[in-house]
């Protein structure tokens, strides 16, 4: 029908013409819904189309034909064509109903995960408490997500799971889904939230493992790191600052860099000088527009941190920003991540208690992957999540 | 029957042409003649278009790539915003209601002028006025929130989104005046014998129009007016920040906004009844059919807003109720759409620019209107809402309906506004440029759309890349259509041929007064007749087009059966 590229359709050998790949539950009712609603109103396009180019031909004024001006009338024709397509509505509604029912109606036993979204980043929170950038989920079994957003409004949009949701600020939304197939698949933002809205792409921003490979990352993913800065760049990954703020200095995105910003004396927009300190970094999660640097007072604003950080998480930012002045370390991030090999040329391992616990960790991987698969999804997440962030012992800077 | 034998033609002195009767820069700017207020109106909505449709073309430019190419992300943004802003604001709204419609409603309804000519220019300022205010807040620092001002975004961007809101907010009032002036016009001044039922259906169409614009309009003003409130007062209604709640200016914009698409497609609808029947000389089919689904479509389209917010997370009852309220609209529209096709039946059908253009009008809106099928279906809403299908879908309408059937109606009355026939042969190959640029550009987003590419996107994920690309090409060839019909245009004003009182053989009114018509528009009260009854025309040739025999000694054949004393 269209000069479509064919070997890039077979990329994906899941994808068809019209649609991504089928991978929830829903796909298959949707699609076929689609493809019963194409073929009805190819019927009614082609039968439009037909008689029109056939009127069209037939009557035209040409030398030898008269045609008959005087007005037609016929009851029962109109009645046809009234009542006909009234009755494919119906069939439609009813059909889309269904479908829409069953997308709203979440099965007892969910998988609970909370999703923040946030200009231009989303973050994704597990019931033991790990927390990503990416939406980690097993296979068959069915997710429900529990959205909240932190500024304006947000969709959250896979298309190979057909299934999309406002993110509305100041309400929690919820959506549910069960995928069907193991793979990475495209997150989207599909409402428009401001400057880098089409940057909340998040490539292969959703994966799905197979059951143990779940429950090997949802283990790992809910140990931070215990070294301070270590733990201040996790973070950084995975609360929203990277989607705004550089590490590569002089690199605006939306605001600053942290590249070299520590212990630099900076003008605000109110024309006032202020050091970057401690106090400084606190201030500007906490109370983003309270010193605005100069520049950057068009930018969009900053949401405040306060009460989505604890202390501890504050402390190890801060440690991020502060060791973001040395060189070493810079080069090291340059890559968007902190690898264990940089981690050790820059002494950033965790201390020798907590190394034998990381091996140990390590070894244990085994064991606590498990541990998941024993309890009951639906716990509530916060205890967990409130464990683990306070976990990490006190930064040992 | 009357048996006056006007040959108006010749009873009525050049002189005394709108156009000339008095001349100078004050004589237009001050004139309270509907017909040169009818034709600034459309120098200014054909200027906006122009603008707005150089936005568009940049914007498909960009999206050649999948990364940035010349425009950042904020650019783009901010051109998205000019473009539907200024095609919803400033160009499709106005455009037939406020153009042809006030150049036609009176000549068709056999009346002088409209029913308060002040007020008429009036309108007209308040759109100068709004328009100037509107695109300086829109160009002085660049808004970027999309032509919908969804919240809590725009109450904490920088950008001037309260100017921008006073911008539509006067523009509004230009509306209502419009609208207002129509509806008093067709209530009170018909002349003896112009019966409800023999109104031309542009008429009919104009009055829904206008119901619309007078009821929904005022909503617009409000929610602006809160919107303004609320950025700078902060008195928490859509703002969560002070526990307001976005989804309610949802409701509150779109309870004007989707009747608004109303007051878009429904006076191209019945631009396209007049060019059917004229075209095909055949009696309209079914005229109280499509009069009455007119006010139909009117009346449901207050119901259905709901349609926009289905991923929300409105209510799941509510989600029903607006699903089926928008499968009720869908049928007073196709009955339109079978009711023209069986007016062709057994006409003498003559395939010129306007009728092309009438056709291609049933082309489009017909996949325009049978996409909204998907859109209507709560479960294929889901994956679809806020991706390329829904952009494609209302641009099938949007386009594909209300600018084709402007296009058709300004051919078709071009004869009548200006005195000059334009060439017919340059005029079908832009309305062939159109038709298939027009589907080269948006038959490729219904399959973004169903694979998932989300709208109002600077950027995109390299997959999509062909599909846009096939999609950017068909935009210029739409543009190159585009600006062949203004060729042909210009080249008509320039080196046209005069034309006839009725070179096309219309049985309405308009037809009956010269080309261009006098300033009084009728110098006796025009015999009213039956609109779509083409027994009396007699040809007689290109030079002098039809003409309009009254017969004196037989009465006209009454082609409804509708009682003519009503």
């Amino acid at each position: 029908m269209l000069p479509i590229d064919l070997p890039m359709l077979l990329a994906d050998k899941h994808a068809t013409f019209w649609f991504p790949p089928a991978a929830s539950t829903f796909a298959k009712d949707v699609d076929w819904l689609y493809m019963v609603i194409l073929y009805i109103s190819i019927f009614f396009f082609v039968l439009v189309v037909a008689a029109m180019v056939l009127f069209a031909i037939k009557y035209r004024r040409r030398p030898g034909y008269v045609g008959d001006s005087r007005p037609l009338h016929n009851n029962a024709l109109e009645i046809t064509w009234t009542v006909i397509p009234s009755l494919i509505v119906c069939w439609i509604f009813v059909e889309g109903v269904n479908g829409y029912m069953d997308m709203m109606t979440p099965p007892v036993d969910t998988i609970d995960i909370n999703v923040t979204a946030r200009q231009w980043d989303w973050s994704f929170q597990y019931p033991n408490g790990a927390i990503s950038d990416q939406l980690h989920i097993p296979n068959n079994r069915a997710i429900l997500l529990n959205m909240r957003s932190e500024d304006v409004l947000h969709a959250f949009y896979v298309p190979a799971f057909r299934a999309k949701s406002d993110v509305v600020p100041g309400r929690v939304t919820t959506m549910w889904f069960q995928p069907i197939l193991e793979g990475e698949f495209d997150l989207f933002c599909a409402e428009y939230c401001g400057d880098l809205h089409s940057d909340m792409i998040k490539r292969h921003g959703v994966v799905v493992h197979d059951q143990a490979g779940y429950d090997a990352w949802l283990a790992d993913a809910a140990k931070p790191p215990v070294n301070a800065v270590a733990h201040g760049f996790w973070l950084y990954q995975r609360m929203g600052c990277k989607s705004c703020h550089s590490t590569v200095e002089g690199t605006r995105i939306v605001g600053p860099s942290f590249a070299k910003s520590y212990d630099q004396t900076l003008r605000t927009a109110k024309g006032a000088d202020v050091k970057f300190d401690q106090q400084y970094i606190r201030q500007s999660i906490l109370e983003p527009q309270a010193e605005v640097r100069e520049g950057y007072q068009n930018a969009s604003q900053m949401p405040s941190f306060q009460g989505k950080l604890n202390e501890d998480q504050l402390s190890a930012l801060t440690a991020f920003l502060v060791a973001m002045k040395d060189d070493a370390f810079i080069q090291a991030v340059a890559d968007g991540d902190l690898s264990q090999a940089d981690k050790e040329s820059l002494g950033l391992t965790d201390a020798a208690g907590a190394d034998a616990a990381g091996a140990d960790a390590a070894s244990d991987t085994g064991k606590s992957a498990e541990e998941p698969l024993e309890k009951p999804a639906d716990e509530v997440p916060t205890e967990p999540a409130s464990e683990s962030s306070e976990s990490p012992p006190a930064p040992k800077t | 029957m009357s048996a006056v034998a006007t040959s108006p033609t010749h009873s009525q002195p050049d002189s005394d042409n709108f156009l000339i009767y008095s001349k100078g820069f004050l004589s237009w700017a001050l004139t309270l003649d509907h017909k040169r207020i009818g034709l600034m109106y459309l120098v200014a909505v054909m200027a906006s278009f122009f603008v707005a449709g150089i936005l568009a073309l940049v914007l498909r430019t960009e999206l050649l790539t999948p990364t940035e190419w010349f425009l950042t992300p904020q650019q783009y943004n901010q051109v998205f915003t000019l473009h539907g802003a200024i095609m919803v604001f400033l160009f499709v709204i106005p455009s037939v209601p406020a153009a042809l419609g006030n150049f036609l409603v009176p000549v068709m309804l056999g009346a002088k002028d409209v029913a308060f000519p002040r007020l008429n220019l009036s309108s007209f300022y308040l759109w100068v006025g709004g328009a100037i205010f509107f695109l300086t807040a829109l160009l002085y620092t660049g808004l970027d929130t999309g032509w919908t001002f969804y919240t809590p975004y725009s109450t904490t961007t920088r950008g001037p989104v309260v100017a921008a809101t006073m911008g539509v907010f006067i523009l509004g009032f230009s509306s209502i005046f419009t609208g207002l002036n129509f509806i008093v016009t067709i209530n009170t001044m018909r002349p003896p014998g112009m019966t409800w039922f023999k109104m031309p259906l542009f008429l009919w169409a104009t009055y829904a129009t206008s119901i619309i614009q007078v009821l929904a309009t005022p909503v617009l003003g409000i929610t602006m007016l809160l919107l303004a409130a609320e950025n700078i007062l902060h008195i928490g209604i859509f703002d969560p920040k002070y526990n307001g709640d976005p989804v309610t200016y949802q409701h509150f914009f779109w309870f004007y906004s989707h009747p608004a698409v109303y007051i878009m497609i429904l006076p191209g609808m019945g631009v396209i009844s007049e060019l059917m029947s004229v075209h095909s000389h055949k009696s309209i089919f079914g005229y109280r059919f499509i009069a009455y689904s007119s006010i139909a479509i009117a009346l449901f389209s207050f119901l259905v807003w709901g349609h926009h917010m289905f991923t929300s997370g409105m209510a799941n009852v509510a989600s029903l109720i607006f699903s089926a309220l928008t499968f009720c609209v869908s049928i007073p529209s196709a009955i339109k759409v079978f009711n023209w096709l069986a007016t062709m039946y057994k006409g003498t059908v003559q395939l010129n620019t306007p009728m092309c253009y009438a056709l291609t009008f049933i082309f489009l809106f017909t996949i325009g209107g049978l996409t909204g099928l998907w859109l209507g279906a709560l479960s294929t809403d889901r994956p679809l809402h806020d991706t390329y299908f829904v952009v494609s879908h209302f641009h099938y309408v949007m386009v594909g309906g209300s600018l084709v059937g402007f296009l058709g109606g300004i051919f078709h009355w071009w004869p009548k506004m200006t005195g000059r026939m334009f060439n017919d042969l340059w005029g079908r190959v832009s309305c062939l440029f159109v038709l298939i640029g027009f589907n080269l550009t948006f038959l490729p987003q219904f399959v973004l759309g169903s694979r998932g590419m989300p709208r109002r996107y600077a950027h995109y994920v390299p997959e999509f890349q062909e599909l846009h690309q096939l999609s950017t090409f068909g935009s210029y060839v739409l543009g190159a259509g585009l600006f062949i019909a203004l060729g042909v245009l210009i080249h008509s004003l320039m080196r046209g041929k005069q034309a006839p009182p009725n070179p096309w053989g219309g049985a309405t009114l308009e037809w009956q007064c010269s080309s261009p018509p006098p300033f009084y528009n009728f110098s006796h009260p025009p015999t009213v007749n039956e609109p779509y009854n083409y027994l009396p025309l007699q040809y007689h040739g290109e030079e002098l087009g039809w003409e309009y025999v009254h017969p004196s000694h037989t009465a006209a054949p009454s082609i409804h059966p509708a009682p003519t004393k009503s």
